[in-house]
């Protein structure tokens, strides 16, 4: 089904795509309205244009792919599905995902992939092409982050306060220099090549966005994990 | 070095009485009581005994007591000896103090100087007995544009709303913080009562889908256990900012506590710690709380009311003013001396105001500024009786929030160690043992006894004020009269004070 977004209000679109009962929805001419897929779980979304804040909230399955850049709070608290953005992703990217994943071709504003968390089978991962901003995961605490750093504007490949009160899962970028000011809690190594399953995440990312992988899938990353799991253990006495 | 620390209270057995069959022994998990086989004896050790009666009251001969130890420091108004004692905790350990349940010091409780009106004469009361005493309630947005659809009827355009046959619900108390058991007795009384329960931010376990209806689930920062069915399964969606317990200072369940049930319900990693903290990182305005309100609306297809939780602190009216343009149908206000299952002592004893200023001070900003019908208003932290609860009506609540007098229901004796995570009556803890004295079937009769006997008191009270209907007692002033307040007091609750008349 194709639907054009033109002049059409967040509301009446998201109505309309609900009501749709094709699997796969083309939506044109999309400017800026919100909350689109949120908590679908079993259709195929392609969007033309810019979607508003928090594309694919909830979103329980299915795919969506969008053909420009997306805004704020894109994936908050998604629980399955993809998302592939065919350009860059504004701030909170991915807030509280549980699962699924989100491809990104460019650059992502702050606080990307925070609080996210992995559950069982479930294990969110976040694919980035570019450069993130400040904050990027934050109290993470399950899960998978890629940087690519492909960007070529010269600025660091993440901003500052990365991984402050990460306490699960991994970040891998690809870079050689230590984000700034990384918390104590926060352990950095290089790693040679990239362990199966991340490998096969820029794999995902490379066919999605037509690049070659080779390079990528060669070089050395910086792995950050969390020293412990617990880590305000020891703040608190009983009273 | 470790400062010895004095118990704070003794165990007092009456050996003529004792029969040491160990039931004491058996009881406390804190180990404080044992047998000494060559006496014959029981023993009780009161350095590690938290005060919570498991003994006292299962005793079969009640030869047990607890008193407060008389042992003192050198007495002195300013350096008390809970200070003292903080001071020595803090340097022996270096930790942040850690406390549960609601503010236990003596800041003035207005609802005990606040006076109900009652009929005479002109304006003759009405006897509950008799006539139709309406306690039902609905909760939600009251606002609503009139349409007509193209044969001229009125199309239903009201918002959401959720029914109470009281106006009482159980505030959110997270599985985790609670036990299994607590939470499957608060939702078996939620429906028996036609009221609501709140999972608080630790997800909702799917044996408790079937309570749905009579379910608020709640999204926090962490959004544990936030996902499609949760919504979906909810009668209504509350977004938790704050609470009132430790208004600023975000949750943290330690791993330990997280066990394989917990961590399925949460839909995170056993042993892992569940941090939520206070900000939501995706929310610094009203503009971005209005995203958050309306993406949970979507999600649910503007089926559900949304709630928005705030604590009380100094700002309240204008933080409810804005939330009351946010989208949000419902504004839950916690005061500060809401019950926690932990918290740091310093933020629960001192951060906050409240909750009858607050609400009087929001009510009064909300109706000045003509969106009052915007929303409901909410209030818990903390109400006590029947009588706490008429007056926050009257004071221009819709309804309240009780999770402290809940839980005394279910046997909680507030001795505070919530947590420790050994709750002896099976409610702050996970430890199965614990957990299974906690009966649910009699745990859920004794909440519908406790909230059931509040309406007929609420009834009682309504009846005598000539008011036959819950909704016509809300914002009423002019059924309070203060007593013992100041000036500023009285101008701040908006009521007169006692003695003066309509
Ligand atoms: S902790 Fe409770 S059960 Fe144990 S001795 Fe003290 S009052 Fe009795
Ligand atoms: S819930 Fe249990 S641990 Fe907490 S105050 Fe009540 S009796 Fe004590």
């Amino acid at each position: 089904m194709y639907i054009d977004a033109y002049g059409m209000e967040s509301r009446a679109l998201n109505d309309a795509v609900r009501a749709c009962g094709e699997h796969s929805i083309t939506i044109a001419h999309c400017i800026g309205q919100r909350y689109l897929g949120t908590a679908l779980s079993d259709k195929a979304l392609s969007i033309e244009g810019t979607p508003g804040n928090a594309l694919g909230a909830y979103l329980n399955g299915g795919s969506i792919r969008v053909h420009g850049n997306v805004q704020e709070a894109t994936g908050d608290t998604m629980n399955s599905g993809e998302i592939a953005v065919f350009g860059s992703a504004g701030d909170a990217t991915g807030y509280a995902m549980r699962g699924g994943k989100i491809f990104v071709e460019g650059d992502v504003g702050y606080r990307c992939g925070i609080h996210i968390k992995a559950y069982r089978e479930n294990k969110p991962a976040i694919v980035i092409g570019g450069r993130t901003g400040s904050f990027l995961g934050e109290y993470q605490a399950g899960g998978t982050i890629i940087v690519l750093g492909l960007h070529t504007d010269g600025l660091p490949i993440v901003g500052n306060f990365c991984g402050t009160g990460m306490h699960g899962g991994e970040m891998y970028l690809r870079t050689a220099q230590v984000p700034a000011r990384l918390p104590v809690q926060v352990r950095a190594e290089r790693v040679a090549a990239l362990p199966e399953d991340a490998a096969a995440l820029v794999r995902e990312w490379c066919a999605l966005f037509g690049r070659e992988e080779g390079e990528l899938l060669r070089c050395a990353y910086l792995r950050l994990t969390p020293d412990s799991s617990n880590p305000y253990h020891q703040m608190y006495v009983g009273n | 070095m470790n400062m010895y620390i004095p118990p704070e209270y003794e165990v007092v057995r009456d050996t003529e009485r004792c029969i040491a069959c160990r039931v004491c022994e058996r009881q406390c998990a804190n180990e404080v009581h044992s047998f000494d086989a060559d006496t014959g004896k029981m023993t009780a050790d009161g350095a590690k005994c938290v005060n919570c009666h498991r003994c006292v009251c299962l005793c079969p001969t009640h030869a047990l007591k607890i008193v407060k130890s008389d042992d003192t420091y050198k007495l002195n108004a300013n350096w008390d000896n809970q200070t003292i004692n903080e001071i020595y905790k803090q340097a022996n350990s270096g930790g942040i103090l850690l406390s549960s349940m609601g503010n236990p010091k003596p800041y003035p409780i207005f609802w005990d100087k606040l006076l109900v009106n009652a009929s005479q004469v002109t304006n003759p009361p009405i006897d509950p007995l008799r006539e139709p005493m309406e306690t039902r309630l609905w909760l939600g947005k009251r606002a609503a544009s009139i349409e007509r659809d193209e044969k001229g009827r009125l199309k239903n355009t009201l918002a959401p709303q959720l029914k109470l046959e009281v106006p009482v619900m159980f505030s959110a108390m997270s599985y985790g913080s609670i036990s299994y058991n607590a939470h499957e007795a608060l939702a078996r009384a939620a429906q028996e009562l036609g009221t609501y329960y709140n999972t608080g931010e630790g997800g909702l376990h799917r044996d408790f889908y079937k309570y749905g209806k009579n379910t608020i689930v709640q999204v926090a920062s962490g959004r544990f256990g936030v996902f499609k069915d949760y919504l979906e399964g909810a009668a209504a969606i509350e977004i938790k900012m704050g609470q009132g317990a430790k208004p600023g200072i975000g949750g943290h369940l330690p791993g330990a506590k997280i066990s394989e049930d917990v961590s399925q319900t949460r839909m995170i990693p056993q042993g892992a710690d569940a941090i939520s903290p206070a900000p939501h990182h995706d929310i610094y305005s009203i503009e971005d709380l209005r995203q958050l309100v309306m993406s949970l609306k979507e999600a649910t297809n503007y089926e559900k009311p949304v709630i928005v939780k705030v604590a009380a602190v100094h700002n309240a009216p204008a933080i409810a003013s804005g939330i009351a343009r946010s989208g949000a149908d419902i504004i839950a206000i916690d005061g500060f001396r809401g019950g926690t299952g932990a918290a740091p002592t310093r933020i629960r004893d001192n951060v906050g105001i409240p909750i009858e200023l607050a609400l009087a001070q929001i009510d009064q900003r909300l109706r000045e500024e003509g969106i009052r019908d915007e929303v409901s208003l909410v209030v818990g932290g903390s109400i006590r009786s029947s009588a706490d609860v008429v007056k926050a009506i009257a004071l221009g609540a819709d309804a309240c929030y009780i999770g402290t007098a809940a839980l005394l229901a279910l046997g909680c004796h507030l001795c505070r160690s919530c947590h420790a995570g050994k709750c002896n009556w099976g409610i702050a803890t996970q430890q199965p043992d614990l957990v299974k004295r906690l009966n649910p079937d009699i745990g859920y009769k004794r909440l519908v006894n406790l909230v059931g006997a509040w309406k007929h008191e609420i009834q009682e009270m309504m009846g005598g004020m000539g008011i036959n209907s819950i909704e016509a007692l809300r914002g009423n002033r002019l059924m309070l009269r203060g007593v013992g307040l100041t000036e500023r007091e009285l101008e701040l609750l908006g009521v007169r004070y006692a003695g003066e008349n309509m």
